[in-house]
C-alpha cells in the first residue's frame, strides 16, 4: 500500500531531476533570504547558479549545530516571520536549544511523509495510534500526531510516563500501533509483565513505532517477542521535522528516507569526504522541500550507510541503516572508540540480562557496565549469576576490545526512562 | 520425604539490604529460622529459612526484592562427633555433590539439622530415602 505511489516508486533518473530543481530552487531562497547562507556564499565565492548538478552539493559549505545556536532565535528564516505557525526547539545539553520553525505548508509536508510512513507499514483506518513520545517543543509527538491524522486514523496523545494509565488507555481504546521512544517501549514491557498482562492476550497491539533514539537489532527482537508486535524503526531529527524523514517498510530492513524532501549525504567525519556507497559515515541532510526554514548539508552527527540495493517493497527511496550512533555518544576507553549501541547490542542478545543498563566512565581505563538480571532468571544459585557475569564480560569484550567491569544489579535499580534514557555517566572530568 | 524449602534473595552489596529482608518479616511476625550470606565481588545471595515460607516469600517480592524459592533437603543430626562426617559419606557414596550446606536448629532447640542444596534434588531425595537418614518434617 502506497499513500503517494507515483513519488514512493519514481524512478531514480527522475527523482534526481526533481532533486535537483528543489536543490536550486531551496539554494536561491537561502541565499537571497538569510544573510548567515549568503555570507556563506559569498565566504566560498559562489553563487547560486554554479550549482549544475547534484554532484556540485559538494562545494556548498556545511550547517552545524553551532550554526543553528548563533542564529538563535529568528536568524535562520528564510521567510517572513509572520508566514511562521509553529515552532519547536531541540534541547542541548550545553547552552540554547535549536529553534525550527514551520510553516503552514511545511506542517502539511511533514504530515504527508508521516502519512507514508505509516501506511508503508500497513496501518488501515481501523488502526488506532496511542501516541506516547512529548507532545510540547519536542517535535517527535505533533508531527506524528498531525501525520497520523492526515492519514485519518484515530490518534490517542496520550504523551509518555504515567505507564499504568497507558496500559488502561490500550486496553480501553484497544489501541493498535504505539509511537515511543525505545527506552521507554522496554519499560512498558517490563510493567506489563509484572502486571501480569500479556499483550498477545489482553491487548489490540498490532505495531509500534520506535524512534528518537538509536537501538539495536536485537533490541528490537526482545522488544517484539516480548508485546508480540512488529517494530518498526523510525528515524528523524527535529532540525528536519522530526520523525518521519526515514521509515521502515513491510520488510524492516533498512529505512526508506524520503529523498524528494531530503538530499542526504554519507560522509566522513573526519575528512568531510563521501565515503562509498555501503560504508558508514556521517548522515549529511539538506532540506529540499522546507519553506520556513531550509537547511543546507546538515551535519546530524548520526552515523548510519546507505544500503545499495533496491528494496522489494518497490519504493526507490534509499534506504539507510539503523543508526550506529552519535558521533557525539561515542566515548574513548584506553584509545578505543566505542558506541553504547555496541555494548546495548551485546547486552540485549544474552539471556537472563533484563531491560536497563548504565555504563559508567570512571577513569582513563576504567568503564563499569551496570546490568540489571531478569527476574525469573534469579534461581538462588550464586554459580549461574557468576556465569552470567562472565559472559556478559566475554561477550562485551570480544565487541569492544576492552573489558569492563560488569556489575550485576536488582531488576528496577536503575533509573527508569520515560523519555530518552541515560545510558553513559561519565565522572571523568574530561 | 517432607521437604523443606528455602527463600534465596538477590542483594547487591550495599548498605542497608539485610536490614530491609529483616524489616519484612520482623513486620509481618515471621521467624527466621536459619540465615547465611554468601557474597562475591560485587553482590551476593541471602538464604534464609523462616517459620512462614509462603508468607515470606510474597511478602519480600512486594517489597520489590527479587527473590526465589527453592526446594532443599533438611537432613536431622545427631549432637555428637563425627555426625556431619557420617552424612557427608552417605552423600559421597551415592556420588551426589554437596553445592551448599547450613545447620538449622529447631525452635525447641532439641534437634538440629543440616540444610543441604544439591543440584538434582529428586536423584538425590530417592537415593538418600535408601539411607538410614531422617529428614525434616514441615
Amino acid at each position: 500500500m502506497f499513500w503517494q505511489e507515483e513519488i514512493e516508486v519514481i524512478s531514480r533518473e527522475e527523482l534526481q531531476r526533481i532533486q535537483l530543481y528543489s536543490l536550486q530552487e531551496t539554494i536561491r531562497r537561502l541565499y537571497y533570504n538569510v544573510p548567515f547562507y549568503n555570507q556563506k556564499f559569498r565566504d566560498v565565492n559562489l553563487k547560486p547558479d554554479d550549482i549544475k548538478s547534484l554532484e556540485d552539493i559538494q562545494r556548498l559549505p556545511f550547517t552545524t549545530r553551532d550554526d543553528l545556536r548563533e542564529n538563535y532565535p529568528y536568524g535562520l528564516l528564510a521567510v517572513p516571520r509572520e508566514k511562521i505557525v509553529r515552532l519547536h526547539t531541540s534541547s542541548g545539553t550545553t547552552g540554547k536549544p535549536k529553534a525550527i520553525f514551520f510553516t503552514k505548508k511545511d506542517i502539511d509536508q511533514s504530515a504527508e511523509l508521516i502519512a507514508r510512513c505509516l501506511i508503508m507499514t500497513g496501518v488501515k483506518s481501523d488502526d488506532i495510534l496511542q501516541n506516547m513520545m512529548t507532545y510540547g517543543l519536542f517535535t517527535g509527538a505533533l508531527v506524528m500526531h498531525y501525520g497520523a491524522e492526515k492519514v485519518g486514523i484515530l490518534v490517542i496523545p496520550a504523551g509518555p510516563g504515567n505507564t499504568e494509565r497507558q496500559i488502561a488507555l490500550m486496553q480501553d481504546f484497544g489501541s493498535t500501533c504505539l509511537h515511543l521512544t525505545p527506552s521507554y517501549a522496554l519499560y512498558l514491557a517490563e510493567v506489563m509483565d509484572s502486571k501480569g498482562i500479556v499483550p498477545q492476550r489482553d491487548l489490540s497491539l498490532r505495531r509500534a513505532y520506535l524512534g528518537a533514539e538509536p537501538y539495536s537489532e536485537e533490541t528490537r527482537i526482545k522488544l517484539e517477542n516480548m508485546l508480540g508486535i512488529d517494530i518498526y524503526n523510525s528515524y528523524g531529527l527535529s532540525e528536519m521535522n522530526g520523525p518521519g524523514v526515514a521509515f521502515e517498510c513491510k520488510y524492516k530492513d533498512g529505512m526508506h528516507i524520503w529523498e524528494d524532501n531530503f538530499l542526504i549525504e554519507v560522509l566522513d567525519p573526519d575528512t568531510d569526504e563521501p565515503v562509498p556507497e555501503g560504508q558508514e559515515g556521517e548522515i549529511v541532510l539538506t532540506t529540499l522541500k522546507r519553506e520556513g526554514m531550509p537547511l543546507l548539508r546538515y551535519r546530524t552527527k548520526d552515523i548510519a550507510k546507505i544500503i545499495p540495493d533496491t528494496c522489494r517493497c518497490g519504493r526507490t527511496h534509499k534506504r539507510i541503516s539503523r543508526i550506529f550512533g552519535r558521533v557525539d555518544d561515542m566515548f574513548i576507553v584506553r584509545g578505543v572508540n566505542i558506541f553504547p549501541q555496541q555494548i546495548e547490542r551485546v547486552l540485549m542478545g544474552i539471556k537472563g540480562v533484563a531491560q536497563n543498563y548504565q555504563i559508567h566512565l570512571e577513569a582513563y581505563d576504567k568503564m563499569t557496565v551496570k546490568v540489571e538480571i531478569e527476574q525469573d532468571f534469579f534461581d538462588g544459585n550464586i554459580e549461574k549469576l557468576l556465569a552470567l557475569k562472565s559472559r556478559i564480560t566475554e561477550k562485551l569484550k570480544s565487541e569492544i576490545l576492552v573489558t569492563p567491569q560488569v556489575e550485576l544489579l536488582e531488576p528496577g535499580t536503575l533509573p527508569i526512562s520515560e523519555g530518552k534514557a541515560q545510558r553513559v555517566i561519565d565522572n571523568r572530568n574530561l | 520425604m517432607a521437604k523443606i524449602r528455602e527463600i534465596a534473595v538477590f542483594a547487591e552489596n550495599k548498605p542497608g539490604k539485610i536490614e530491609k529482608i529483616t524489616g519484612v518479616l520482623a513486620r509481618e511476625g515471621i521467624n527466621i529460622l536459619a540465615i547465611t550470606i554468601a557474597s562475591t565481588n560485587g553482590f551476593g545471595i541471602i538464604k534464609l529459612i523462616v517459620d512462614k515460607t509462603e508468607l515470606a516469600y510474597q511478602k519480600l517480592k512486594e517489597s520489590g526484592l527479587t527473590v526465589s524459592l527453592n526446594e532443599v533437603l533438611a537432613i536431622a543430626m545427631k549432637d555428637r562427633p563425627g555426625q556431619i562426617h557420617d552424612i557427608a559419606l552417605v552423600f559421597s557414596k551415592n556420588g551426589i555433590n554437596m553445592e551448599n550446606a547450613y545447620v538449622l536448629v529447631e525452635e525447641t532447640r532439641k534437634q538440629a539439622y543440616l540444610i543441604v542444596q544439591v543440584k538434582d534434588i529428586e536423584r538425590a531425595k530417592k537415593l538418600l530415602e535408601k539411607e538410614n537418614l531422617k529428614f525434616y518434617d514441615e
